[in-house]
């Protein structure tokens, strides 16, 4: 027999395997190593975004901005969680191929910048007379800077609405002002067995937190207080029980796998009398190929009602832009920034009906035509009334919400939150003391 | 002339010098150069193995020793076992999430493995339209999880579901099925049946044609009826395929993600009802960025599917034995 036919020895094998996996290694981490590239010609200005209108307006007026730049400009529409997910493998790589990023600023920015995954915004914005970053909203403002550093311009701004049936408003006494009215009136217009619920909202775990904080604010309570979890105080139980009552008592079953994308429609399909969701999707109920005709012709806009405490519905920026920190373009990301967020740009977005943060373009009643005046009357009082978060401004943002998420849940089930809202704030507690310790590290 | 007999002593304890045989040194070149020849052959599947399987592998259980939080690539410090002895003390999230894998694996692969027997039988022998059933049959298997997904979600909406529609229509209570904290998992195992049963009928189905009909024959001329030719003849030849279509499945369904996350979304749902320990170290590198604690999860689920394996082929070749 011909040794030539004999198979690799179990010593030589073993030694091209790890030679094989050491090469890989090495490519793999030479490929990771940042710095010192510069991009080939015609490399395209990459943008990454949220399918939302104020990116697909933007993407309409691309070529706009190609002429002023001189390079082709590259723009993916994704939904949140897949965007989330996509910075969160391309920067773990240190990727260089994405240039502008949209970011929710409560959401991902403190995490990114924990990371040293955004570039550094402070000079630029500051040393832009044209650009007037004092122009932008206090919150959202507020909001784009994190340990000092601006890291993130706000485009989209966003506050709870009422979104109420005018139809059968009138026979339920009226628009409900307080909480304690749309609790009543919400009670009085369920009728499960006809398919008909007085209130809709979201009830997902974590995705109801953002809803849910104009509730826990409305009733005298917020998420940290004084540096410590707040979820367990009489104020946040109050608000627990309220929500859970509203939403499980008069909402449609199976409303704990409910977020935007469940409970819109239910309100859409004319089944609900009231909704609380972010005044942004207010287009969806004028829209024929969403909503019923009935529900169209009804829909009615309200503020944020009272609580025990007062209105205080959350005004945040949803969706802002930052530059990615290992972008090899990072010149004309900002020349995008400054031209999709300038002030002629958010003018022309807001007179579209995309809400935008600056206050000039608040303040010119132009810019609001294209809502119902209703909502715009509605957004106006409670922007004036917001708080400029609407989740617990932690690094761990998604962790904290599924915390924060759970007595939630409970309320809305119908069980006793009592034990689950101290059992919640024990771990609140113990998760912002090593959430505090990340952020020193 | 063999190896052997150039260097044995020759009789009479005298001791020679071997002289090489002609054509020995070109033998050896020839001999080195196929073995170079060999490896080079070997090294794109090899370079493959390394960089996509045991560089990943490797990355994986150093990156399980480590506190890295945030960003792969950030300082990290190596703390040892820590993360794998907080995930085995965590009974709120680690060991409810091996449960219900636990729970789904097992109860989707055995009633597809019941529902796949009873359907390969029934096609085992041909019949008019046969075609068009096996045609039929397939679909499923054709749609991604993701859609089927969606599919059934719509389908089964609480509010605005054609099921429940048709429930009702029929006198019967309406259902939250995926909206609901208990019905969702029971649910999702039933999706699951839906769309893999085919696969085993079709693996159950190729054994049955390879089975020799002589045996049953015999035993149906020895009087045996049809669940005892079943039970005793047919069912036990069939058991080394039904093993290898049991493990196949199970572990398919182990590493199920896909559904669970289009149905039920980050964290398996409110009350983490369907959260499997796939989608809890999904939402721990994603969701939590805690990485070092989702790849210790992750290294301790890939030791608890070979188990798994392993088990399942043990007792499959003992019966073969």
């Amino acid at each position: 027999m011909s040794t030539s036919s004999q198979p690799p020895s179990r010593r030589s094998f073993g030694r091209l395997i790890a030679g094989g996996a050491a090469g890989a290694a090495t490519m793999a981490l030479g490929a990771c190593a940042p710095g010192g590239r510069t991009p080939a010609s015609g490399t395209p200005l990459r943008i990454m975004a949220i399918n939302h209108v104020w990116s697909q307006a933007v993407r309409r007026r691309l070529g706009e901005f190609e002429d002023l730049v001189g390079r082709r400009v590259s723009m993916s529409l994704l939904t949140a969680d897949q965007l989330a997910s996509s910075y969160n493998v391309k920067l773990n790589a240190s990727g260089t191929d994405v240039d502008v990023m949209m970011v929710r600023a409560l959401q991902e920015q403190g995490l990114f910048a924990h990371n040293d995954w955004l570039a550094d915004l402070t000079d630029r914005v500051r040393n832009d007379a044209d650009f007037a970053w004092d122009d932008f909203q206090d919150a959202p403002r507020e909001a784009s800077v994190t340990a000092g550093r601006v890291l993130s311009v706000p485009v989209v701004t966003e506050r709870p609405v009422l979104y109420y049936r005018k139809d059968l408003a009138e026979d339920l006494g009226g628009v409900p002002g307080t909480l304690d009215e749309l609790e009543a009136a919400s009670r009085e217009a369920a009728d499960r067995s006809r398919g008909v619920f007085g209130f809709v909202g979201r009830g997902q775990r974590a995705g109801a937190v953002s809803q849910w904080s104009s509730f826990l604010y409305s009733h005298g309570g917020d998420f940290v207080v004084d540096g410590a979890s707040g979820i367990g105080s009489p104020q946040a139980l109050a608000a627990y029980e309220y929500y859970g009552r509203l939403l499980g008592r008069t909402g449609p079953p199976g409303a704990t796998n409910m977020s935007l994308e469940q409970a819109m429609p239910v309100f859409a399909q004319g089944k609900a009398a009231f909704y609380v969701d972010a005044d942004a999707i207010y287009s969806s109920f004028l829209d024929p190929a969403v909503t019923t005709p009935a529900v169209r012709e009804a829909v009615g806009f309200a503020p944020f009602p009272a609580g025990p405490a007062g209105a205080r519905p959350h005004n945040i920026p949803s969706w802002s832009l930052g530059i990615n920190k290992f972008s090899l373009l990072r010149d004309d990301a900002w020349r995008f920034i400054r031209w999709a967020a300038g002030v002629e740009r958010s003018r022309e977005l807001q007179s579209e009906g995309i809400p935008g943060a600056r206050t000039s373009v608040w303040e010119d009643p132009e810019t609001l035509r294209k809502f119902p005046p209703e909502l715009a009357e509605a957004m106006r009082v409670n922007a004036s009334r917001g708080i400029g978060h609407d989740r617990p401004r932690v690094l761990q943002v998604g962790r904290a919400r599924d915390i924060v998420g759970r007595p939630l849940v409970a309320a809305v089930l119908g069980q006793d939150v009592g034990p689950v809202a101290r059992d919640a704030h024990a771990e609140f507690g113990e998760f912002l003391v090593r959430d505090n310790r990340h952020k020193e590290s | 002339m063999s190896a052997a007999g150039l260097t044995s002593a020759p009789a009479g304890g005298e001791r020679r010098t071997p002289r090489r045989p002609t054509g020995r040194r070109s033998a050896v070149t020839f001999e080195q150069a196929n073995r170079r020849l060999r490896w080079a052959m070997l090294s794109p599947a090899l370079l493959f193995v390394g960089a996509m399987i045991v560089f990943p592998l490797v990355f994986t259980a150093d990156l399980s020793l480590t506190n890295a939080f945030g960003a792969v690539n950030a300082a990290k410090d190596h703390i040892g076992p820590t993360n794998f002895t907080d995930a085995l003390a965590d009974t709120r999230r680690f060991w409810p999430a091996l449960g219900r894998t636990v729970v789904f694996t097992v109860g989707a692969v055995l009633l597809e493995a019941v529902l796949g027997l009873a359907l390969a039988m029934l096609l085992r022998r041909p019949f008019r339209g046969m075609r068009w059933v096996r045609t039929v049959l397939i679909i499923p298997l054709l749609a991604t999880p993701v859609a089927v997904g969606i599919l059934w979600l719509l389908i089964l909406d609480p509010t605005n579901g054609i099921a429940n529609h048709l429930l009702t229509s029929v006198g019967l209570p309406p259902q939250e099925f995926l909206g609901s904290v208990g019905q969702s998992l029971p649910t999702l195992v039933l999706i699951d049946v839906w769309q893999w049963t085919p696969m085993m009928t079709l693996l159950l189905l190729a054994g049955l044609t390879t089975l020799p009909e002589e045996p049953e024959e015999a035993a149906l001329v020895d009087g045996a009826g049809a669940w005892q030719r079943f039970r005793y003849v047919t069912l036990p030849m069939l058991l080394p395929t039904l093993a290898t279509a049991l493990v196949l499945r199970a572990v398919d369904a182990l590493k199920t993600f896909d559904l669970l996350y289009a149905t039920k979304g980050p964290g398996g749902g409110s009350d983490f009802e369907v959260e499997t320990l796939n989608v809890y170290a999904y939402g721990l590198t994603f969701d939590y960025q805690e990485y070092g604690l989702a790849a210790a999860v992750l290294v301790l689920f890939t030791l608890f599917i070979i188990g798994v394996v392993v088990l399942l082929r043990r007792r499959g070749g003992g019966r073969n034995a």
